[in-house]
């Protein structure tokens, strides 16, 4: 291991604010954070604490108030950021090899090019023979398999998920993290995750952000120590159940700290 | 994946059929035909007033032999097929253009609501009047009847277009032009199409208004002609052509929906 690891996201005093009828809201207030080349990084907080907003300004939907987002090491000629919504998004007039092969036509990728990468990443997330199945024919869990094939078909940076698993049923969505973290062994990827399932973020990551309610700050970088790869059975070890409590005692004093009477809730 | 199956008794042979769009279609041509024959048979009115299916089918073939038909057929079926075409190319674009502005929709809006009140009947005398008793203002008033239709299907289409998959488009930095091709054309096609249907039917509608108020050819002229000449036979012929091309046209533009709408076949079995 080099002494100092790679960068491959750099936030710096990222804040914003949307401007209501009632004043301006603000959603994050200088955040500050880096992640390492190829690590995983979970983000945990309450909901409608602007987890998603952070993703969305990282992937350049939204335009900060200020701060920057830098990174440092755009090394090849894909996109910095692939995102993976909280729905699949899918297109349902489109096959699913023609919904994973979309961001490379829009690209204006050569068609020998789009049909080895999309096969390529249909073969990663183990559709293969589903190709020419449209999006309403697929299950939930197929979907968002497609919707992380797609993401990664360009070969993105930072691969960004937003709570890419809550619409699942729960086995559903312990097999998606086992699955999203076989394809992050093969294709060697920097991750950050956005969810609010305390023991998805530490099965899944090295390192977990809590954040506090709105305006959103920091309050706990958690570096996870268990081994890779991960099983099934490192979820019933004290070590976990220790992180697991660190979590939510974080959370739940950012709560305590922030809830107004009447906002309080225990969800 | 073994489905039980029905013997196939007389009784599900004639439900299989029934079930099916054609059959009762034909049936129910049928059934009109025979009853128009009774009611002749039965009333005994002068050819004038009603003729009997034999009555029309023989001026049918005449007119059919001598040309007359297909001289004013196809006069009618190029109004409503560029007025179809003009019309709906006129309201695509304006509704595009208005889905990307609401300031635009909210200067305009007044003008389309106004001219929805107004029936094309009582304004074809008008164009006739300006634009002569040749095509062009039968085109017109095809493409004036097809343009409301389509323009709000339009509208209608490019708003329900989901927000998460504009928004998916932003993500991977599509263009304008791409999201109109990748994301708003194939998201918009079911109820554009469906604007297009009732836009057909009434394009020929408008042609025909616009032939009877003042024309030398057309369906519309034929109907005219055999008024006056007290040929009831021929104005049956004319309409019975003209709902034929309706019905056509309808047809065509349904195949067309299940051509291009394959993926969303589900829907309808579901």
């Amino acid at each position: 291991m080099p002494s100092s690891p790679k960068i491959a996201l750099e936030v710096r005093g990222l804040s914003i604010a949307f401007v209501e009828t009632d004043g301006s809201l603000e959603v994050l207030d200088n955040l500050s954070f880096t992640v390492e080349v190829n690590s995983f990084v979970c983000v945990i907080g309450p909901s409608g604490g602007g987890k998603s907003t952070l993703l969305r300004a990282l992937s350049g939907l939204l335009t900060p108030s200020a701060g920057e987002i830098r990174f440092p090491h755009p090394s090849h000629i894909g996109p910095q950021t692939g995102m993976v919504f909280q729905k699949p998004n899918l297109m349902p007039w489109r096959t699913l090899f023609d919904n994973i092969s979309l961001p490379l036509e829009l690209a204006g990728r050569s068609k020998e090019e789009i049909q080895q990468a999309t096969q390529e990443m249909i073969d990663l997330v183990g559709l293969h023979g589903f190709e020419k199945s449209y999006p309403h024919e697929l299950s939930g869990g197929m979907a968002q398999r497609v919707a992380i094939a797609r993401s990664l078909v360009q070969d993105p940076e930072i691969l960004l998920l937003d709570e890419p698993f809550g619409q699942l049923d729960a086995l559903t969505r312990e097999r998606m993290g086992e699955e999203l973290l076989r394809i992050w062994g093969e294709r060697r990827k920097t991750v950050l995750m956005v969810t609010h399932s305390i023991s998805e973020a530490i099965y899944l990551a090295d390192r977990v952000l809590v954040m506090t309610r709105r305006p959103a700050q920091i309050s706990l970088d958690l570096p996870i120590t268990l081994p890779r790869p991960r099983t099934e059975e490192m979820r019933y070890q004290p070590e976990f159940g220790r992180l697991a409590q660190l979590v939510h005692e974080q959370l739940s004093q950012n709560d305590d700290a922030m809830a107004m009477p009447t906002k309080s809730k225990v969800a | 994946m073994t489905k039980l199956q029905n013997p196939l008794t007389p009784k599900v042979q004639l439900q299989r059929l029934t079930s099916q769009r054609w059959v009762m279609a034909v049936l129910a041509l049928l059934f009109g035909l025979v009853l128009w024959q009774l009611l002749w048979m039965l009333l005994k009115l002068p050819a004038f007033i009603l003729p009997s299916p034999a009555m029309v089918w023989q001026k049918f073939l005449v007119s059919l032999s001598s040309g007359l038909l297909w001289r004013h057929f196809s006069f009618t079926l190029l109004e409503v097929l560029l007025g179809l075409l003009i019309g709906s190319s006129l309201a695509a674009l304006l509704g595009y253009f208005l889905s990307k502005s609401a300031w635009l929709e909210n200067f305009v809006s007044p003008y389309l609501v106004a001219s929805q009140s107004v029936p094309v009947v009582a304004i074809a005398p008008l164009l006739v009047i300006w634009f002569g008793p040749g095509i062009f203002s039968k085109v017109l008033i095809c493409s004036l009847t097809v343009f409301f239709p389509v323009l709000i299907n339009t509208l209608v289409g490019l708003r329900e277009v989901p927000q998460d998959l504009r928004e998916l488009m932003r993500s991977l930095r599509a263009t304008p032009a791409q999201t109109l091709r990748y994301l708003e054309l194939p998201a918009s096609l079911p109820v554009f199409l469906g604007g297009l249907r009732v836009g057909a039917t009434l394009s020929v509608i408008g042609a025909i208004v616009g032939e009877l108020v003042g024309s030398d050819r057309g369906l519309g002229f034929l109907i005219n002609v055999g008024r006056g000449q007290y040929d009831t036979a021929l104005v049956f012929v004319a309409v019975i052509t003209l709902m034929a091309l309706a019905a056509a046209l309808y047809g065509l533009i349904l195949l067309l929906e299940s051509r291009l709408l394959a993926w969303q076949t589900w829907r309808k079995t579901v």
